[in-house]
This record gives C-alpha cells, structure tokens and sequence, in this order.
C-alpha cells in the first residue's frame, strides 16, 4: 500500500485518537502545572469621624476578569505535585524524621491521601492477578472435562459476571453482603456477632472488594485458557502419559508451559485493568475504607467545586504508573522488533 | 472423544463437577437473586428478621397481597423516568458501535495491508492508549468542553467514547483483516481496482464476521462505561450507568432503594440477551487477542 492511499485510509481513526487521546494528555500535563487564581484582593481604606481603618475586601468583577482571562489559572510548575494531595513531601520528610519505627512511619503515610490510595491499588491488583489466573485456569480444566453438550451452558453463565457492567456487579455484590443482605446475614450468623457489618471494617472490605475483582475477572482468564486447552496437541499428552506422567505432572508439565503466553497475556490486560480500580470502590460505596488514583481523580472532578488542577496531577501520576506496569512488555517488544529487522 | 487412558478416575470425576457446580452458584445466584429480590418491597430484600422472607415475600404479601409486585420497576421507569437513561444509552450505543466501526475498519484495513514500519509504532502507540485509564484522560477533556460550551451533551460523548474505543477496534480489526489473504485485494487491484475500489468490493463482502465481534465488544464498551459517562453528561442527558450510580446517592435516604434494584435488573437484561446470542462471538474475540499474543 502507498503512503499516500494509507495516509487517507488511517487519517479518521488517526485524527479521532490525536484530538481525543493525545491532545488531553498533553492537557492533562499542562493543566496539572497550573493552580486556579487566587482571589484578587483589595485593601480599601475607610475613613470615618472616627479615624481610619483598612478593610481587605475580595474584588469579584477584578477576580472574575482575571480566571475568564486565563482560564488555565497561574503557572506553578510542580508545586501541585508536591502538595499534601499528592506526594506530600513536606509531610513524608517530617513524618520520616519523627517515626521511631517503620511501622509508626507507614502507620501515618497512610493517611496521607496518595498513598492511602497506593497502598489499596497496589495491594488489590497484586492479589487479584495471580488469584484470577490460578482460579480461571482451575475453571479452563474442569470445563475442559466436561461433556460437550455441556460445555456451551457452562460458559453462557461463566460469561456473566465478566460482561456486566462493573458498577452494577459491583451494586449486586453490596446489597448481598449488606448486614441485611443474604451474605451478610450468613456472616453475621456464622461468626455470632449481631454487630458484625463488613461496611464498617475497613479490612473486610477490602477483601469484600478484592473477591468482587477475582468475581469479575476470572472468567476472562478462563475463557482465554479453555480456547488455549483447545489447540493442546495431544501427542504430547500421549507421550507424557507413556513415560508415566501422573494427571498433575501432565499439568506441570505439558499443559502450563503451553499456557504460559496465555498467562502473559491475561497477566498483563488485568494488570492494566485492575490498576484503574475505581467503579467497584463508587458500587461498594467504599470511599471511607479503600480510595484508588482512579477514584482520587473521579471525586476531584465531580464535586460543587471542580478540582481540575489536582485532578489532572494525579492524572499524570496514573499514567507514569500505568507506564511502569507496561514498560517490561514495550521493551521485549521493541527487542523483538530490533531482533527482527536486523 | 477422549480416549480411555485420558479417562479421569472416578474421585477426580467427582471433584471436578463439585468444583464446576460451585463456580455456576458463584457465578449465577446473585443475578437470580438481584432478579427475584427485584419483584420484592424493601423490608423483604433487606431482610432482618428473616431471611426466608426474601424468597416468600411476606411482607410484599402483607403489602400488596401477592408476593410479587412491580412497584420498584414502577417507580424507576415511570416516576424517576429511567426510560429517558434507557433511550440515551441506545443512542449512544448505536452511534458508538457504527461510527467506531467504520472509522476503524479503514484504519485496520490499512494497517494490515502496509509493510512499511511506522505501522509497527502506531500499533504499540494503539497499545499504550488502550492502556490509558479513560479516567486520566477526563480531567484533560473538562477545561476545552467547557470553553467551547460543548459540555454535558450526548454528540460530545459519542465522540469521546469512539475515541476511547478506537485502540482496541484497531488491534482487533488488524488481526482479522491479516487472516484475509492478501491475494484477494492485489487481484482486484491487478485488474484496474483502487486500493478504494479493492477494499469496497472485494473485502467488504467477506469482513462481516471480524466486523460483528469487534462491534459487540465496541458496545460493551460504551454500554459499560462509567467514568467518561458520569463526567461528560449532564443529569438531564445520562445514560442508564451513571443514572444508576446517581439513584444511590438520592435514595438510601428516602428508602428507596428498590428503585435502583430494579433499574440495575433493567440495565442487565440487555446483556444477558447479548451474551445468549453471541456466545460465540464473545469467547472468539477475547481469544482472538490472545492468539496473536
């Protein structure tokens, strides 16, 4: 195909993701270095039979005519990124210098609200991942053994949790566990404390959200194992089974290193899904417990006052991590790619 | 067929259909749970005196004088006029999935019939945007949107959404448009076609099934969004995700949280009837990406 003929042929998509992906990206870089503009203030002096006072008054229409004037605000350069809404310098250094121990040190990082929101994406997205994989791939086995006539029905309702729009799954799950819910009920019977409620425990929500994740996802992970198991070839098997292979070193051996891109794979999509946490955390109603940069950004944005400036910081730091998480698989493909064209 | 030494032992058997039973209940009862418990009063749904009252409908019975009844579904799609959301969704949907398609069925064509290597790069930059969370991409929409007094309305979102969505189009098109042998485009051309003129008549007629899978998942994307929907709309204009999301926030406190019940049984049928028909369809995208690794 001709430059030319592929110019026109790529030019709408192209034009669609430089307007709507890369032009706001370079928006949300510009706008995190720019705070809004202070009110502008006024000292008036008042003079009355009683001698003068100075009065420091805000001037609307001034203020007004400067934010319409510049509406990005006034450059602060990473000053924003500094503050206590996000890395919090400041309060790290001194928290650093006044903690005896790390526990009293990590204790207190975690009310800062970056971190808070750190400590739970991390921690959700690094137990998620493995769990989703080993649980689809115990599903991708037994489905496998079924069968054939059943395997169709299985996988309509194994499809259902991955395609429901995840605040709804997540609102189905809530009104499960709620106290007076089905779950929470049993819960609450099991364990023999009328008092029990997972929404007021902060450690068992985040386990309420995580099994929400595993819930979501893990039929992906199965559906892309089960199509894997699918191109198996059997001669392997065959000769693994005549060497004496047990079903669980066939397992070992034969069938997850045939996986393993799959797992790849799947690892590396639910990275970058479960990284972005954010819709379960508004279905769960979680905010008092569990917060994610997602959800940090969704609440600066939406509120009576429009926190563009802190939103788009935190932006910036979603999509450094984002880049973190993804640079192992840009760097093995640009190796391939170098590989290739030598 | 498996063959006898593939049998599994009997135990194995066993554990392996416990193991498969149990995942359905996972992954089916809270569905029919939401689905039955839909039909029910609040005192019933959220039971705390019993919870067999949940099946029965004891207090729906004392009510109503039938254990079932209507009154969530009622007051969502009538007197918080949830049919407005169910209408806004659609067109958003319809627009979303038709124009991404034809935008990016021109891109991936394109991509998988040129050798030359800026389109390795646009397919990693492709990659690194569908990486992006939608989310971060907001707070860069907000200021602009304002400005030009294009905030809040549908067109604005449809847009953004087809934007969002064009990555993935343009990984999975790529992939089906290489299954497409090469020879059935340079015939045409060798006989006097245009690119243009190869792609409309030669390609077009077999690309149906690669264009209806990536359409579907282009519709669950918009059917599903939330942080894009939720930001970009007004309350006058939301679609049904976000105006569920807004139901919470108005009623726990009025008690009505039926209402939301039965709009979120609402907005899942659509997707169980998606999920019935296009079974195939589904599982064959998702592993169509994996393949191709």
């Amino acid at each position: 195909m001709k430059h030319r003929t592929f110019f026109w042929f790529f030019l709408p998509t192209g034009l669609a993701m430089l307007l709507f992906i890369a032009m706001p990206i370079v928006s949300v870089v510009t706008q995190s270095m720019f705070a809004p503009h202070e009110a502008v203030l006024e000292t008036v002096e008042n003079c009355g039979p009683f001698g003068c006072q100075t009065e420091t008054t805000v001037n609307q229409d001034a203020t007004r005519a400067l934010r319409d004037a510049e509406p990005l605000g006034r450059f602060v350069g990473l000053d924003i990124y500094f503050d206590r809404g996000h890395l919090a310098v400041a309060e790290v250094s001194e928290l650093w210098s006044n903690s005896e121990s790390f526990g009293g040190f990590f204790d207190r990082l975690g009310n800062l609200p970056f971190y808070r929101a750190m400590s739970f994406t991390l921690t959700y997205t690094f137990i998620t991942v493995p769990l989703i994989i080993g649980f689809g791939l115990l599903i991708a086995l037994a489905v496998n053994s079924l069968h054939r006539h059943l395997k169709g029905l299985v996988i309509f309702f194994s499809l259902l949790p991955m395609i429901v729009t995840p605040i709804i799954g997540a609102l189905i799950l809530f009104w499960m566990i709620d106290s007076r819910g089905i779950i929470g009920n049993l819960i609450v019977h099991l364990s023999g404390d009328p008092q029990l409620s997972l929404k007021a425990s902060t450690p068992l929500m985040w386990i309420s959200i995580i099994i929400y994740g595993i819930w979501h996802s893990a039929p992906f992970a199965f559906v892309v194992f089960y199509a894997g198991l699918q191109t198996l070839p059997k001669d392997q098997i065959e000769a693994a089974q005549i060497d004496g292979a047990t079903r669980l070193q066939q397992i070992r051996y034969v069938v997850v290193p045939h996986l393993m891109p799959l797992v790849t794979f799947v690892s590396l999509i639910k990275l970058m899904d479960n990284f972005r946490v954010f819709e379960e955390i508004v279905g769960f109603n979680a905010q008092a417990h569990a917060t994610s940069l997602s959800w940090i950004i969704y609440n600066d944005l939406g509120g009576e006052t429009r926190q563009l400036s802190s939103a788009a910081a935190t932006s910036v730091m979603t999509i450094i991590g984002v880049a973190i998480l993804l640079s192992p698989v840009l760097v093995r493909t640009w190796r391939d790619f170098k590989g290739r064209a030598h | 067929m498996a063959s006898r030494a593939q049998r599994m032992p009997a135990g194995l058997r066993l554990l392996s259909t416990i193991f498969i039973v149990i995942w359905l209940i996972l992954a089916a009862f809270p569905f029919l749970w939401t689905l039955w418990g839909s039909f029910k009063v609040e005192l019933d749904f959220f039971s705390i005196a019993d919870w067999t009252n949940a099946i029965t409908g004891k207090n729906t019975e004392n009510t109503y004088g039938r254990p079932f009844t209507g009154a969530g579904y009622y007051g969502a799609w009538v007197t918080n006029e949830f049919w407005e959301n169910v209408i806004n969704t659609f067109i958003v949907c319809f627009f979303v999935v038709c124009t991404s398609l034809t935008i990016g069925t021109l891109g991936g064509y394109a991509l998988s019939r040129s050798g030359f290597r800026y389109v390795f790069w646009l397919l990693i930059l492709a990659l690194i945007f569908r990486a992006m969370p939608p989310i971060t991409l907001v707070a860069g929409y907000m200021l602009p949107f304002f400005e030009w007094n294009v905030w809040g309305i549908l067109p604005t979102t449809i847009i953004v959404l087809v934007a969002i969505n064009q990555p993935f189009t343009l990984w999975m098109l790529h992939s089906f448009f290489q299954n497409i042998p090469k020879e059935l485009d340079e015939s045409a051309k060798v006989d006097g076609c245009t690119q243009f003129q190869a792609f409309r008549h030669v390609i077009i007629p077999v690309m149906w099934p690669g264009v209806i899978t990536t359409g579907l998942f282009s519709f669950l994307l918009a059917y599903n969004d939330f942080a894009v929907t939720a930001m970009l709309l007004s309350e006058s204009n939301r679609t049904m995700v976000p105006q569920i999301a807004a139901f919470l926030g108005t009623t726990y406190t009025e008690g009505n949280v039926m209402f939301a019940v039965a709009a979120v049984v609402s907005a899942t049928a659509p997707l169980f009837v998606l999920v019935m028909f296009f079974q195939r369809q589904i599982v064959s995208g998702l592993t169509a990406g994996a393949v191709k690794g």
